[in-house]
């Protein structure tokens, strides 16, 4: 069973094309980094499989139905992104900006229900934010500002995640506890998750497939043992890079 | 958002009040004072008399315009700081009042039937927002410089386009100029057509509260999160144009209406637009009513134009807030 499938598309902007041809299938429990050089088009891909960018090629499906024609609602609700970069016009309640998460699931003039201000609760607890509903989201520090969207993108109870780099300029011991959080209940829910990683430790640490994104259309993936060798990776960066075993852990170290 | 009931709920019914208040007063106040007892006769028994005449044909309707188009042009600011994601945009500053007039004008000057003016001025004003939305997206990214500088030369044009027409238009009068440039109101009443609109653009504002507030978080967000970014920007682009050209075909280019109430209601309540939209239309209807009664009462008998009443608050307001870097509506 797959959640999310793309059968032979081409993804790209401008002159760049991410990928060609590309199959690929999101299946649950399923945790997949994209990797690949800056300017690659590795955030084009994940907007073009969440249909926020035009397809040039190919198919997509979602929970078996076809991604352009389901209603926009519908997709809302099986497929959530959590984007790199936040906007902000208004500032407004940490509570009410989790609340949007539900957007998808309120319908016209019903309000939002009893339900929903408790799974806001629990998302924000789930993130370490508990007491911070009532604090203006301008007042927040990049890494509470990134757990309160990864909170709002919780909220939205979607089968498939997509992460656009999502703990890029945290520290790095936010870092390993905000992937672990995130990935711990996504995966219990069954859900299939696709981040594009900046770090490829990190990556290979929290995921089990990995997409590799050569530039110029080509692509490469596959579970990550058979994916991760030294050199697809040096082919990838363009730098070499040393396998290292670090106990049960794989490290790849840049030479 | 459900729950306890805080103090921003009151904010609604307050002003709800206060726009109650604001209007027994304009219509009592004046120069030839009625008290409220004389009022309160007046308008329950509608018999003729002085007072009569002086309530229904000159200051109710007056009174009446100053609140649709207060809350028109608070409206139409909601609406455009969204679109053009910029709490500075109003339709003043931006030209799209300056659009409406001067197409409402060029149908006066070529002779065309006066029935054209208010499609002419709907015309105007959407092709000036239309305008300013295309030339100031350039890349798709959204510069507040670049959306300012565009408008403040579209309005800027518009009022050039203004002026043209008049100083070349025989007899006339300086008074009939400052209507259009600076925003006055005559003794018409805002007759049933705006009305409805400002029902209308009401309603669905509320309908479309949190969509609105998804698009301020980011349009490719709101999307994701399944709101219909394209038909909602279109609706609007048409909505706060079509406000704006009802207000002005009634009372000119007021301006700085549409920028300083949803700023002050955002203070009040917050960002939220279920409670920022009717807020506004009621703040900005107090604040026009209120306006209009200073406009005829602080130098009686001389009668200011309303835009010059609402400038005085607004420009420093307005220059406050880009001194401030207006990176976010609230504090």
């Amino acid at each position: 069973m797959s959640l999310l499938s793309a059968t032979g598309i081409e993804a790209g902007v401008g002159s760049v094309t991410a990928c060609r041809g590309l199959d690929l299938t999101l299946k649950p429990g399923e945790v997949w980094s994209v990797l690949g050089q800056n300017g690659v088009g590795k955030t084009t891909l994940l907007l073009t499989l969440a249909g926020l960018r035009p397809l040039r090629a190919g198919q997509i499906e979602l929970d078996g139905a076809s991604l352009e024609r389901l209603s926009r609602k519908k997709r809302a609700r099986k497929m959530g992104i959590l984007f790199q970069h936040s906007e902000t016009l208004f500032s407004t309640r940490v509570a009410d900006a989790v609340m949007t998460g539900r957007h998808p699931w309120v319908s016209g003039w019903r309000g939002t229900s009893r339900d929903d201000e408790k799974m806001v609760q629990e998302q924000l607890d789930r993130v370490g934010l508990e007491g911070f509903d009532q604090r203006m989201v301008t007042t927040l520090s990049g890494g509470e500002r990134r757990r309160m969207e990864i909170a709002a993108l919780g909220a939205q109870q979607t089968k498939v995640v997509l992460l656009d780099e999502p703990v890029n300029h945290l520290d790095l011991h936010y870092q390993v506890h905000l992937m672990r959080i995130m990935l711990e209940e996504w995966q219990r829910r069954g859900c299939a998750v696709m981040m594009v990683m900046h770090d490829i430790n990190l990556a290979l640490r929290f995921s089990n497939r990995l997409l590799l994104l050569f530039g110029d259309g080509e692509t490469c993936q596959g579970d990550v043992a058979s994916v991760a060798t030294e050199s697809n990776l040096t082919r990838l960066f363009g730098h070499p890079l040393q396998r290292i075993a670090a106990g049960k852990e794989t490290l790849f170290w840049p030479l | 958002m459900g729950g306890s009931w805080v103090w921003q709920d009151w904010v609604i019914p307050g002003l709800a009040l206060l726009l109650a208040l604001l209007m027994g007063l304009s219509l009592s106040i004046g120069s030839m004072p009625i008290d409220w007892q004389e009022l309160g006769v007046t308008l329950r028994t509608g018999e003729s008399s002085v007072s009569a005449t002086v309530v229904f044909d000159l200051r109710l309707p007056r009174a009446l315009s100053a609140l649709v188009v207060g809350a028109s042009l608070s409206l139409a600011g909601v609406l455009m700081q969204v679109l053009l994601r910029n709490p500075l945009a109003d339709p003043y500053v931006l030209g799209t009042s300056g659009g409406a007039a001067a197409f409402a004008l060029l149908v006066i000057f070529l002779g065309l039937p006066y029935q054209g003016i208010p499609l002419a001025a709907g015309i105007g004003s959407v092709l000036s927002m239309g305008l300013l939305f295309l030339l100031a997206r350039g890349e798709g990214d959204w510069s507040s410089a670049r959306l300012l500088l565009t408008g403040i030369v579209l309005a800027s044009g518009w009022g050039a386009l203004i002026s043209f027409i008049l100083s070349i238009t025989q007899g006339a009068e300086i008074h009939s100029m400052l209507f259009w440039l600076m925003g006055d109101f005559r003794a018409v009443s805002p007759g049933l057509t705006r009305w409805i609109l400002l029902a209308l653009a009401l309603a669905l504002g509320l309908f479309v509260a949190r969509d609105l507030n998804l698009l301020a978080g980011g349009e490719l967000r709101a999307q994701s999160l399944g709101v219909h970014t394209r038909v909602l920007r279109l609706g609007i682009l048409f909505g706060a144009s079509l406000l704006t050209a009802a207000a002005v075909t009634l009372s000119g280019s007021i301006g700085f209406v549409g920028l300083v109430v949803p700023h002050m209601m955002r203070r009040l309540v917050g960002a939220d637009h279920r409670r920022l939209v009717p807020a506004s239309a009621l703040a900005g209807s107090c604040l026009l009513v209120l306006a209009e009664m200073i406009a005829r009462t602080v130098l009686a008998p001389q009668q200011l134009p309303v835009g010059v009443i609402t400038a005085f608050v607004g420009v420093p307001l307005f220059l406050y807030l880009l001194g401030r870097g207006h990176r976010a509506g609230s504090p």
